[in-house]
This record gives structure tokens, C-alpha cells and sequence, in this order.
């Protein structure tokens, strides 16, 4: 482990977010009392269906809702502090799901460019953050061209190069690939693992179970509150309660619990593909 | 009811200097009562292909047979070809317009110019097929429903139609794991109970060989190949080469089979993979007393 893994970045303290639909009809609770601790560095995965409350979590943490009850720190800083919120959103970047709605250029790099001069920060600096963004991303060729032109996982990719060149220590990313075909998932899923061993903390919102089980960490969110929470092995091992709220467990693990039926005798910390291959083939 | 694409060409921009070929080649049947899934990555020429089939497009050559109608020829109606085909793009919930969600359902019955009393009958009818309750969901706007119910009502919609033959574009798109089970259980009730022509068009390899009786592959606008899931899914290079991946229990199996396993080749279930895998360790383990 590294040392830095210690410190957290994020902390949050009995969260509670309500918000009304109309004037008149009484508060609906989406976060209920919600207490958790993000590590500098690390990867955490939150899952949870529709409605658990999992984005309005995410945008609590850069403080596009401000909490009901309890506080949020990002680096120290509490989101509800208005004279520290460009502080907030410089420390936890933020990807959504559909990337046609987070471009603003109409070339590549000034996209890039864009929350950077936001800044107020020296061009020649800016420039340098944006030739580092792209490459980032795998994106440097693609540059001087029209984000229009570009695949859906190209345009993701660019998204997140904008939100790199701000140079956050944390990005959560919010369902990044739910709109991508199997390709552009792959390419923004290894991005995400490319910038985690970079040093930056990730958070990624999903409801592919196969790209939860590369992060360090699984956090389960159901009706606003903390229903699972440990390293992807622990979570995803108790496969019927993730089941319970209606969520999917990795193929490893749904084959794993079928071989135990028949009387094999699986370990229970097999949560991948590959460990289920490894498995199979030393098995005296 | 049969579908008979024969010969089917398409040019995007013919005559200018852009002009670029978009299907070539495409020759298939589907027969009544079936379900057929298409498979090619993005840009090989599958939505071309579907806007085809519902006479959005007209092909530069070839033809399309539904039924005892050419939907290719030049005097064909629309109306004739929506009552037999419909069609549900990818995030139909975006299309949603209506105050009502029953309103928004008797939008197509409408405009074939029934009468209201079979326009309700309809909008009933496709609200129960796609497994919400009427009493509870007609009168709410779809603006404020689920993410998984919106797209049921947009189904519900192209339902209404009752169409003989039903597409749908990347249907569960976006949706969590429970409204993907869902909508997906939605679509095969509804193929069992109105025998329609099913076509689903996936990136999800799994669905694709749980649910068809056939599958078309596509790549670069040509058929690549046309079989049973269990056909298809043996071609694993030809597959790979044209971008598309196995199921991942397949890939899971394939790669047992490597590795010098001995288990059964083309395994598309899970449950078949846990009863081959269990045999061949059980073997071992009874090998080693």
C-alpha cells in the first residue's frame, strides 16, 4: 500500500439531501444519513439501481447540490462554503453520462482549453495542460478537429480531457460509458485505470458490474443509503443480497455460486473472469 | 408473414464526390414467428439497415417483401408500411411528447385513422403488454415517470400499431440492470403472445443468443454471416475481426478450451457452463481417488 493511501480527500458526514418535486408536496429524501470516507488515490466503484440515490450523491461531492443536513469535505473544504466552491470543483472534476452535452467548442482543444482559462490561468500554462490532457486520453491527434465529427467514446474522451487539464485530484465519473457501444466502453475504462495509476483518486458511478470489479473499493447505494460497502471480493461475494436490491453480480461470481450447487467447491474471493479460468485450470 | 430482403443496395450521397456505399449485398429471410437479432459494431451499416426495413430509407437496389407487399416499390403508402412494421429507435423515451401517457400511446393508432373506441382498446391493450398498470399510469404525464417506465410507454407506443413486425434498436440502452431484465422480458412477452416478427438490434451478446432463433451479423454494410446463435457464436476469429465479441460465457469457456479443458464447444449459458465445468471437475476429482 502507499502511504498517501491514508488521507482522505473526500469526507462526509451524515448526509442527508432532500429536494421537493413541486412547492407544495413534501420533501423527498434521497440521501439518508449517508457517512463515508474516500482515501487520496483510491478507486471506489458506487453502484446502485435507478433511483438509490448514487448521482445525487456525485453531485454533492463537487458541490452542484449543497446537503440538507450534515457536510461534505473536498480537500478540506466544505461545499457548502460559497467562497471556497471554485476550490471544491478544482479538487473533484466531474464526467457525465452523455458526452454530446458536455462539450462546449467547436474544436477539440479549445474545449480542452475551456475550464483551464476558466481559471484565469497564464496561456502558455494553459497550453501545456491541454497538450497533456489529449495525450491523457489518447486524444492528441485529434485536436484540431470538430468534437461533432468523433465517436461517442472519442467525445467522452475529450469530456474527460477537459476536466484533466483542471488537474483535480479526484474525478468522479458519473455512468461515463452507459451511452457507449462495447468499444468506447473499453477505451474510457481504461482511461479511467490509466489516471487512477496516475495518483488521481476516482469514483465511478456504473451499472456494469464487470467495471466495478477494477476498482479498489465497491460502495453499494440503495433507497439513499450505504447498503454494501468493502473491496469488490467482499461486496460482490455476497451475491444474493446484491441481488436483493437488484442489482447483477459479475459472470464469475453468478458461475461460482451455480458450481457451488453442484457440490464444487469455489472460493469465495473469485470475483473475475480470469481468476475464474485460473481456477478451473488448477483445480486437483 | 416473412420477410424476404433480396439483394439490397444503398449508396449515402450517390453522385456526389462523398458518395459513399452503405449496404451491399444483403440477402436474408425471416420466417413468421421469428426472432432475429443483428450484430455489428457502430458504423457497420445496422441502423441503415433498419431504416430499410420500415421504409425510411429506399434502397438503390433490391428489394424488401413483407408479407405479400414490395415495401420498396415506388407507389407504396407509408401508412401500409407503418401498420405492418414499426419501428423503436434507440432512447424512444426521448420522443415522448404527450401531456398523458395514454395520449401519448393513441398518437400512431391515431394517425392510421381508427376509431376512438379501438384507439382505447389499443392503448389498453399495448399498456398491459409492456406490463404497467393502466388504471395507475394513464393519466400520469410520462414526464414524471421512471427511467425504465418512460421507455415501456414509448414501447407501448409503436405496440399500439400493432405491428407484424416489431424492431427495436438497442432497446435497454442506459437502463439499470433491473429495467434492462425488464424490458427485455417485456420484448419476449410480447413476441409469445401477439407471434409477431421480433429484430433486435444489441451490442449485448448475451441478450443476442438468449433470445434469438437467428442472428445477422453485419460489418462495413455486407452480411458477414447468418446463422443460430450457436452457429454465429462458433465463428470466434471471424467474429473478432469484424470487432464483435463473444457472450462472456462463451469467452469465459473458449478460454477454459485453450487452456486444453475438455468442455463442450459454443456454450451460450451460464447454466450450461456451470453444468459442463461441474462434469469435467468432478472427473478429475473422482481421477485423483
Amino acid at each position: 500500500m502507499k502511504e498517501n493511501n491514508m488521507e482522505p480527500i473526500i469526507k462526509i458526514e451524515n448526509l442527508i439531501f432532500e429536494y421537493r418535486k413541486e412547492e407544495e408536496t413534501p420533501p423527498v429524501r434521497a440521501i439518508d444519513n449517508v457517512s463515508l470516507t474516500i482515501e487520496k488515490g483510491s478507486f471506489t466503484a458506487v453502484l446502485g439501481k435507478n433511483g438509490s440515490g448514487k448521482s445525487t450523491l456525485a453531485k454533492n461531492l463537487n458541490g452542484l447540490l449543497i446537503p440538507t443536513e450534515g457536510v461534505i469535505y473536498v480537500n478540506g473544504y466544505d461545499t457548502a462554503d460559497d467562497n471556497h466552491i471554485w476550490d471544491v470543483r478544482q479538487s473533484a472534476g466531474m464526467v457525465f453520462q452523455n458526452p454530446d452535452n458536455q462539450l462546449v467548442s467547436a474544436i477539440v482543444e479549445d474545449d480542452v482549453a475551456f475550464g483551464p482559462e476558466n481559471l484565469g490561468i497564464d496561456p502558455a500554462e494553459i497550453r501545456r495542460r491541454v497538450d497533456k490532457a489529449l495525450e491523457d486520453v489518447n486524444m492528441g491527434p485529434f485536436r484540431g478537429k470538430s468534437p461533432h465529427m468523433l465517436s461517442g467514446g472519442q467525445k467522452q474522451r475529450i469530456a474527460i480531457a477537459g476536466v484533466v487539464a483542471m488537474k483535480p485530484s479526484c474525478i468522479i465519473f458519473d455512468e461515463p460509458t452507459a451511452m457507449l457501444d462495447p468499444k468506447g466502453r473499453n477505451e474510457i475504462m481504461s482511461i479511467i485505470k490509466e489516471l487512477h495509476e496516475e495518483g488521481i483518486t476516482v469514483i465511478l458511478i456504473t451499472h456494469f458490474m464487470e467495471e466495478a470489479a477494477a476498482a479498489d473499493r465497491v460502495v453499494i447505494m440503495d433507497e439513499g443509503r450505504i447498503f454494501l460497502d468493502g473491496t469488490p471480493s467482499e461486496v460482490f461475494s455476497q451475491g444474493d443480497k446484491v441481488r436483493s436490491v437488484n442489482l447483477d453480480v459479475p459472470l464469475a461470481v453468478e458461475l461460482a455460486a451455480r458450481l457451488r450447487e453442484k457440490g464444487i467447491d469455489v472460493p469465495q474471493n473469485i470475483i473475475s473472469t480470469e481468476e475464474m479460468v485460473e481456477f478451473i485450470c488448477q483445480y486437483e | 408473414m416473412s420477410i424476404r430482403v433480396r439483394n439490397l443496395k444503398h449508396i449515402y450521397e450517390k453522385g456526389m464526390p462523398t458518395e459513399s456505399l452503405a449496404l451491399e449485398d444483403i440477402n436474408f429471410d425471416v420466417e413468421d414467428g421469428e426472432f432475429l437479432g443483428i450484430i455489428g459494431h457502430t458504423g457497420s451499416g445496422k441502423s441503415t439497415l433498419l431504416q430499410h426495413l420500415n421504409g425510411l430509407l429506399k434502397p438503390d437496389e433490391g428489394s424488401i417483401i413483407i408479407g405479400d407487399i414490395d415495401i420498396t416499390s415506388p407507389g407504396i403508402s407509408m401508412v401500409e408500411i407503418r401498420k405492418r412494421i414499426g419501428l423503436v429507435f434507440q432512447y424512444p423515451e426521448y420522443q415522448l411528447f404527450e401531456e398523458t401517457v395514454a395520449k401519448d400511446i393513441a398518437f400512431g393508432p391515431k394517425n392510421l385513422g381508427l376509431s376512438e373506441e379501438e384507439i382505447q382498446e389499443r392503448v389498453k391493450e399495448a399498456i398491459k403488454l409492456v406490463g404497467l398498470d393502466y388504471d395507475k399510469f394513464a393519466e400520469k404525464s410520462p414526464f414524471e415517470l421512471s427511467g425504465g417506465q418512460k421507455r415501456r410507454v414509448a414501447i407501448a407506443g409503436v405496440i399500439a400499431m400493432r405491428p407484424e413486425v416489431l424492431i427495436l434498436d438497442e432497446p435497454t440502452a442506459g437502463l439499470d440492470p433491473k429495467a434492462h431484465k425488464d424490458v427485455l422480458a417485456m420484448i419476449e412477452e410480447v413476441h409469445r403472445r401477439t407471434g409477431n416478427i421480433t429484430i433486435l438490434v444489441s451490442h449485448n451478446m448475451a441478450d443476442i443468443a438468449r433470445l434469438s432463433d437467428k442472428v445477422l451479423v453485419i460489418d462495413s454494410g455486407r452480411m458477414v454471416t447468418m446463422g443460430t446463435p450457436k452457429e454465429v457464436f462458433s465463428h470466434r476469429e471471424e467474429l473478432a475481426r469484424v470487432g464483435l465479441d463473444l457472450p462472456p460465457v462463451t469467452q469465459l469457456t473458449e478460454t477454459l478450451r485453450d487452456r486444453g479443458i475438455d468442455i463442450e464447444e459454443t456454450i451460450l449459458s451460464v447454466d450450461r457452463a456451470a453444468e459442463c465445468i461441474a462434469r469435467y471437475l468432478k472427473k478429475k476429482e473422482n481421477s485423483r481417488c
